[in-house]
């Protein structure tokens, strides 16, 4: 079938401001928005720029909106949403080249809530013990691949870009609530600050972006919960 | 611009981010990555890590060794196996210390689950040695090894894709990388670098591998006059996604799953009476091309399914007599395999429509993993000749090193284990290399030879469109140098890939841009593989024997008297020439191979 793509397109050597081009191609319905940019940029147009690498969703580069919500270009398929497709860039980040924007903020934010295992206490020789239902308690949010659709969705981060971000979050809520932490207090403690949870007011954009299926929302409640009751159930 | 570290690690997935923990414990490091660190492809590995625990059941580091002996057909050096087998244990111990989110048994310790040519060397039945977190445990090695990186405050320069090695007086001394955001050329000179680039799945036209699998490390490497060892052993992985070559984890055989045709028959029963589907993935890919030459590809098509419907899985299960550890009959419910294989359950329900808990996944081989690559000992060091003579300063690790401890095919679970016990293990002796080493001044203008190769790209006549080159190539290698192989295809192919070749010097790319220009890097990348084809291909041609994943139809034997050693491929201005080392053998006499 042929489909239209509508892609969002800025060159900042020569471009004063963004515009939209059109291109028109033979897609199949199982082919994914990714397949289309690369035809594009292999068949029609070499200069077209997006991030891209592993192709089926778990390496977190292609994040984009995608007729206006954020997306993995892998991860949607033609079936999914038509025939004419607008393809832009997340929103709320600065954009250096046509569906590249600058993604260091975002891992900014990602390394202010300690996003990483503490526990001083001597390892014993084998694994630390852990049992099934402590694992259980924060594997949802082990799946984050930091592909940033949830921050980019939230409303509170549009408005001001210091917030720290629902992906930030989520890492920190996997080890908050990992029984062999030792960290957790910290943690909620830096996400109490002006700039952290109290942003959030359960909007569920994160939730519906997550190409993961996290329950994000669900997640930053119960971080909410132990701030306020100082308990991490 | 121009920077200076002690080490320099080019790459940022498992192998690289383990050797900069270890690296920059003592030495000044950088990790330099063409991609965000959490972007590699270690991230997409699925079923798990090897190591003989014995969480679940007896298991012993030997049993382990001689699997991987025996999976490696024999050309896997003994001293370096037996060497990774043993760190395995303490290795991935280290990683549950890192915080690693392992999937846990009832008693609190590290899950495993059986995988194919894994085995209790008594009973020669199939052992649970596969460590896992769910079907992601490479996304949790990436993000877990990423995390400890943030904390030890490892420096990192991201988007920053190397295009060449610094050598001067036969030592390597750094590289020359440009920063994709402003098309700036760095130069980083070092004491010792450390090639950590993964793999180059992207010769082939079905493959699981990421668009970033390019081979740029192995191609670098080449073209200072460092060869190539053993390139005609590439893994075809059983189970792709049909069409998409998506990989579909062996984890799922580990649970149960089994492979049917189109009579509906459980076909492996025929070809490895004693694992069945949990054979060698060598062994599988080539039964699943027999059954579909035979016609009985699903509707007469190149594909066949993979079943792990519970009741099919369970009718087996009862068939084999397969038990748990606790001597009960093995049972598989939807809500094991929902717990167990959530990843690959959300692929086919997203990119095929097929629900795996009700219906079969339609699936065929997918080139998966680059067994042969840059020539180390089991310290990481590079090897330049036949002779083994190291290059001072040089260290790879990962897939892009060939140790070589996966021989002639690699048993699943081994790579997320080389990436981890050699990527410590060089990082470790980069960092004690470079404490004892000064800096060897740089000539001027190291950078020159790659500024002129990137201009090339922008001067050609333009009559040629690396598109087209990348896919004529992907196509003649899936074709020609794939599962099966014959001399007169081999011969085509290694004809053909010389073509594109020099074709390749008439592209020009579009992009005449300095910001991302991913016009150029693609054009590059290409380059890299084209160069990797030829020596794939001229190796393949010239190993008259099978052996592993070589599986020729002109010479289906193995032939020990001639063929049990590793091939060595040096890039020359007239093509690639070969040459020859032997395989390191401590205990285990080659035998026949039987699952």
């Amino acid at each position: 079938m042929q489909v239209t793509l509508r892609i969002y397109r800025y060159n900042p050597e020569t471009d004063k401001k963004p515009h939209y081009e059109k291109y028109t191609l033979e897609a199949e319905a199982t082919d994914r928005i990714l397949d289309l940019l690369n035809q594009v940029k292999w068949y029609q147009d070499g200069t077209l720029a997006y991030r891209r690498s592993c192709a089926h969703g778990v390496c977190g580069s292609d994040a984009m909106r995608i007729n206006g919500v954020n997306r993995l270009a892998c991860k949607v398929l033609v079936q999914d949403v038509g025939k004419k497709i607008t393809v832009e860039p997340l929103l709320g980040m600065a954009v250096i080249k046509d569906l590249i924007v600058d993604m260091e903020p975002f891992f900014e934010q990602y390394r202010s809530v300690m996003p990483y295992f503490v526990n001083d206490e001597p390892p014993p020789e084998g694994e630390r013990l852990q049992s099934q239902e402590q694992r259980a308690r924060f594997d949802d949010t082990t799946k984050c691949i930091l592909c940033a659709a949830c921050t980019t969705a939230c409303p509170s981060f549009w408005a001001s870009e210091e917030y720290v971000g629902p992906a930030a979050m989520v890492q920190a809520h996997r080890f908050i609530y990992d029984s062999r932490d030792r960290a957790a207090a910290e943690r909620l403690q830096i996400l109490n600050d002006r700039t952290g949870i109290w942003r959030c007011h359960d909007i569920f954009n994160c939730t519906d972006a997550c190409p993961r299926d996290i329950e994000i929302t669900k997640a930053l409640g119960e971080l909410k919960m132990a701030i306020t009751t100082g308990k991490v159930e | 611009m121009e920077h200076q570290y002690e080490v320099v690690i080019v790459g940022a997935g498992g192998a690289g981010l383990r050797a900069a923990l270890e690296a920059s414990k003592g030495a000044r490091t950088a990790v330099l990555s063409k991609l965000y660190p959490i972007r590699s492809h270690t991230g997409a590995a699925q079923g798990g890590v090897g190591a003989a625990l014995g969480s679940e059941e007896e298991d012993r580091p030997e049993w382990h060794t001689f699997d991987t002996v025996k999976g490696s057909d024999y050309l896997g050096d003994q001293d370096a196996i037996e060497f990774m087998c043993k760190q395995a244990v303490h290795t991935v111990y280290d990683l549950e210390h890192m915080g690693l989110p392992f999937n846990r048994t009832p008693q609190g310790k590290i899950a495993q689950r059986p995988f194919g040519g894994h085995t209790n060397n008594e009973t020669k039945k199939p052992v649970r040695r596969a460590c896992y977190a769910a079907d992601r445990t490479g996304h949790m090695i990436l993000q877990t090894l990423y995390q400890q990186c943030i904390k030890e405050k490892v420096t990192f320069f991201d988007e920053f894709q190397v295009l060449d090695l610094i050598v001067q007086d036969g030592q390597a001394c750094g590289v020359v990388a440009v920063e994709l955001l402003t098309g700036e050329l760095h130069v980083f000179h070092a004491k010792a670098v450390i090639f950590a680039t993964g793999g180059w799945g992207r010769v082939w036209e079905i493959t699981s591998n990421a668009h970033s699998f390019t081979a740029d490390g192995c191609a670098i490497a080449m073209r200072h006059g460092i060869p190539a060892e053993d390139m005609e052993f590439f893994q075809f992985h059983p189970t792709g996604i049909y069409r998409m070559g998506i990989l579909i984890t062996e984890g799922v055989r580990g649970e149960g799953g089994v492979l049917i045709n189109d009579e509906g028959e459980r076909f492996m029963e025929r070809y490895a009476p004693t694992v069945k589907d949990l054979a060698s993935r060598d062994v599988v890919s080539r039964a699943m091309y027999l059954e579909m030459r035979a016609g009985r590809g699903i509707g007469g098509k190149r594909y066949l399914y993979l079943d792990v419907r519970p009741e099919t899985v369970n009718k087996y299960a009862q068939r084999d007599g397969r038990t748990n550890p606790d001597g009960s009959p093995y049972q598989l419910s939807a809500d094991d395999v929902l717990e167990k294989l959530p990843d690959i359950i959300d692929f086919c329900r997203t990119y095929m429509h097929v629900d795996p808990l009700t219906q079969p996944m339609p699936v065929q081989p997918t080139a998966h993993y680059a067994m042969g690559g840059i020539p180390t000992d089991m310290h990481g060091h590079v090897l330049i000749d036949e002779k083994n003579t190291v290059m001072p300063g040089l260290y790879a690790a990962g897939e892009c090193a060939c140790v070589s401890v996966h021989g002639a095919n690699r048993l699943g679970t081994n790579s997320l284990l080389d990436i981890i016990v050699f990527g410590k293990e060089s990082g470790k002796q980069a960092a004690a290399y470079a404490a004892g080493s000064d800096y060897v001044p740089l000539s001027k203008n190291p950078e020159a030879a790659v500024r002129r190769r990137l201009e090339k790209l922008h001067s050609g006549e333009g009559l040629e469109h690396p598109a087209t080159l990348r896919r004529e190539m992907q196509e003649v290698m899936f074709q020609d140098v794939g599962v099966f192989r014959t001399e007169a295809g081999m011969q085509q192919a290694l004809e053909k890939v010389r073509e594109l070749k020099q074709r390749f010097s008439l592209i020009r790319v579009e992009d005449s841009g300095k910001v991302f220009n991913t016009d150029a890097m693609e054009a590059w990348e290409l380059g890299c593989l084209l160069d990797i084809a030829e020596a794939t291909a001229a190796s393949a041609l010239a190993r008259k024997e099978s052996r592993g994943a070589h599986a020729r139809e002109d010479y289906p034997e193995r032939d020990d008297d001639n063929w049990m050693k590793h091939s060595l491929a040096f890039l020359e201005p007239g093509g690639i020439s070969l040459r020859y080392k032997p395989v390191k053998v401590t205990h285990f006499k080659p035998m026949k191979r039987v699952y």
